[in-house]
């Protein structure tokens, strides 16, 4: 590693002492190259098994890459810490500026650990951390506002990143997410919840150091190859052009599209609230994380008029995405656009995780409707499409005025375990489902993903690509492989929409000129490595690979191949199981 | 890197200068930044001279700045060692080894196009070499000639 590099930087904050310090992690960093690899084994460090999540002592780690802010699409920052939704490993990544900021502060990572009194924001810099009163920011109910406040009082125009959590994180809900310059979020796993605890509203991080790299020339060279891919890819292109958004019609098509807390796999309303209407009717601007050049980012706007005075209107700016439209459009009945998006808008400013909200709802939903629960419990009626009522539920969700909003405001496992209606409570490892119901490889993925996401290793994708499923032992090692891969990409951090790019030719290419001298296998090693630490870890904290559940409503609603079988699907975990027994049984 | 400057000074019957054609076609990518950086074959953004931020947070826009090569540059006027010299037909030359960090020139300039590099504690001063607007790929700047 080039001594000057200044990633192997590791900023320690202590909450509860309001102190802070720099360790140089150059073993870490040489071992595990950055982002999750360095952040797992921080988190070992630092964290013991049985640690509440929501107690002082589960550590937050943030850390970045080696090639963070040198090359275009490494723009994510990973967050390692203990779930309060599964009570496990909780991995979640947001772009914006968090990376950029975080690596031209002039560090690899940071652990935050501790707890503070006091409601605190955090402003790091290149050389100290400034503990802040944020005493007249909590309680501020929109997360929007709060970001806001903070723009005017922090330094960094422009280099900056500004993460705060909403009331939703103050609440403790097991899903309140962190948001990052306004519209991208750490959005999975609760994160919020965790800076909640810790009383922590907000952390600023600003620098521009320069990072040195070995051979300039060939840097420029492998640059200029990796942008022209970049701008010119189709994959990238789509994107830009409809975002992810694109996906809503082909998914309904094809008969993929989670609806109505998956009772069918099919909206009549796709066409209304597509990617391509929304960009058509609605579409303001469309943005980018720092240092990438595809600008995925979509917002529209929305004008509602004041009712007490003509002419008097209120214009939103809201982003969105094809998780958003699955959670909090079809798979709640919503057919209208704006309304769509109005309570995108809502979960936005409390800070929710969109997926596990839209999903908690919807299972809220199907259990009214069947009596499972009354309105003694719900308080408002709820159905499909009725968006006034969702309102107030979400609202409900995060003041937690009864024992059921309590109990929902920890996720579908946790409110079904309660109130029954766990066959319909859809959630993988205790996270809620993703938007595809695409075949074997969606729910398989999210069953033995470490993340429980569609992210961790596509089988969504792949169940789009393939006429026939493979047997289910080849099916879960394809997966696997994929997951094991893509642990290299997140350790550098590469978004994972630039996968194609980076491949692993690509990574070598990319990794040279900066005095990384390594080779493919050495890399797909490394990524199988991780992933077994990953898949130890969260056996440490709890997680047993065969006793994975899933939710009987997949077995019932068609996808685009066929009614799943149950017996495909828990052969498939047996073989996961088997096989992740014998990789820790093999490995030192 | 060489090249693009003693082509600015040099050619002087067609000097160019860096423009902002249209920051609302802005994306807020910054790659602009970072090309800037890297024309020294460096990572970072120490030395940037182009700054693309927010106006009031993301969803009103964007703003780019960077020097706009004036032809009265109220910086070259306040610097006590001439280390920021009159470029012909607009903007500055800056020579380091004059410069004895006072910032002044930052001060200066009312649209903040002034840079302060806190590794070399001096400005960053636009050379108008156009390398940055090859990686926009919006559009938003580009060069244009000056008359």
């Amino acid at each position: 590693m080039n001594p000057r590099e200044p990633l192997k930087r590791v900023l320690y904050i202590d909450l509860s002492k309001k102190s802070f310090w720099i360790d140089e992690r150059e073993d870490l960093f040489e071992r595990w190259l950055g982002g999750v690899g360095v952040a797992v084994q921080l988190f070992k460090e630092e964290a013991s098994k049985n640690v509440d999540p929501l107690s002082p002592e589960n550590p937050v780690i943030f850390s970045v890459g080696p090639l963070t802010s040198l090359y275009p699409l490494a723009s994510k920052t990973i967050a390692i810490f203990k779930s309060p939704l599964t009570g496990n490993l909780g991995e979640s990544h947001a772009g914006g500026r968090s990376a950029i900021a975080l690596r031209l502060a002039g560090y690899g990572a940071t652990v935050i650990k501790g707890a503070s009194q006091l409601p605190v924001y955090l402003v790091i810099k290149e050389e100290e951390v400034e503990f802040r009163d944020a005493s007249a920011l909590w309680g501020v109910s929109n997360a929007i506002t709060v970001g806001r406040i903070l723009r005017e009082t922090a330094p960094g125009q422009g280099v900056r990143t500004i993460m705060r959590i909403g009331k939703a994180g103050e609440k403790l809900v097991s899903y309140a997410a962190v948001m990052t310059e306004t519209y991208r979020h750490f959005g999975r796993l609760g994160l919020g919840a965790v800076l909640g605890s810790k009383k922590v509203k907000g952390i600023i991080i600003y620098g521009k150091h320069t990072i040195p790299v070995e051979d300039k020339k060939k840097y420029r060279e492998v640059y200029d190859r990796l942008y022209k891919l970049s701008v010119e890819s189709d994959a990238m292109k789509r994107y830009h052009d409809i975002g992810t958004a694109m996906n809503i019609l082909p998914l309904n098509y094809i008969g993929a599209l989670p609806t109505r807390n998956l009772n069918s796999s099919r909206f009549e309303g796709a066409e209304e609230i597509s990617g391509e209407n929304i960009a058509e009717k609605k579409l303001a601007r469309r943005i980018a994380c720092a240092h990438c050049p595809v600008a995925c980012i979509h917002i529209a706007s929305i004008r509602e008029p004041y009712p007490d005075e003509p002419y008097f209107y209120k214009t939103t700016f809201i982003s969105y995405d094809h998780e958003l439209i699955y959670s909090l459009g079809s798979m709640l009945g919503v057919k209208k656009i704006d309304n769509v998006l109005r309570l995108i808008d809502i979960v936005e400013a409390f800070g929710l995780d969109a997926i596990s909200a839209g999903v908690s709802l919807a299972w809220a939903t199907e259990a009214y409707k069947r009596g499972i629960v009354t309105i003694n419990e719900t308080l408002v009626e709820l159905d499909w499409g009725n968006v006034e009522n969702y309102i107030e539920a979400i609202k409900y969700i995060v003041e937690q005025p009864n024992h059921f909003y309590t109990t929902l405001a920890k996720g579908t496992r946790e409110a079904s375990k309660h109130y029954g209606g766990q066959e319909f409570a859809l959630n993988f490892g205790g996270n809620e489902m993703p938007g595809y119901h695409t075949g074997y490889g969606a729910i398989i993925g999210y069953s033995i993903g470490s993340r429980h996401s569609h992210l961790d290793c596509a089988g969504y994708r792949v169940d789009q690509t393939i006429k026939e499923p493979p047997s289910p032992e080849e099916y879960v090692e394809m997966l696997i492989k994929e997951e094991e891969w893509r642990q290299v990409l997140t350790s550098l951090v590469i978004c994972l929409f630039a996968r194609t790019i980076y491949t692993v030719e690509n990574v070598v290419d990319a990794l040279k000129p900066l005095g990384y001298d390594c080779t493919e296998d050495e890399l797909k090693k490394l990524g199988e490595e991780i992933y077994l630490e990953k898949q130890k870890l969260k056996i440490e904290l709890g997680f047993n690979p065969r006793e994975l559940k899933i939710p009987s409503r997949v077995f019932e609603t068609s996808t685009p191949h066929g009614l799943l079988r149950r017996d495909y699907v828990e052969k498939a975990l047996q073989h996961y199981a088997e096989l992740i027994e014998y990789k820790i049984n093999t490995s030192d | 890197m060489e090249c693009f400057e003693k082509n600015m000074s040099t050619l002087v019957h067609e000097v160019k200068r860096l423009a902002v054609l249209d920051s609302e076609r802005c994306v807020g990518c910054q790659l602009c930044m970072f090309a800037c950086s890297r024309r020294f074959g460096e990572g970072g953004l120490a030395k940037s001279a182009i700054l693309v931020r927010s106006v009031g947070g993301i969803e009103k826009g964007l703003t780019v700045i960077v020097c706009r090569a004036c032809e009265n540059p109220p910086c070259a006027r306040v610097c006590p060692t001439d280390a920021l010299g009159q470029r012909k037909h607009g903007g500055v030359i800056f020579d380091s080894s004059k410069c004895i960090g006072c910032g002044n020139c930052v001060r200066a300039c009312d649209i903040g196009a002034v840079f302060w590099d806190d590794e070399t504690n001096k400005p960053i001063i636009c050379v108008h070499c156009g390398y940055c607007s090859r990686f926009c790929h919006y559009k938003v700047i580009g060069v244009e000639k000056i008359k």
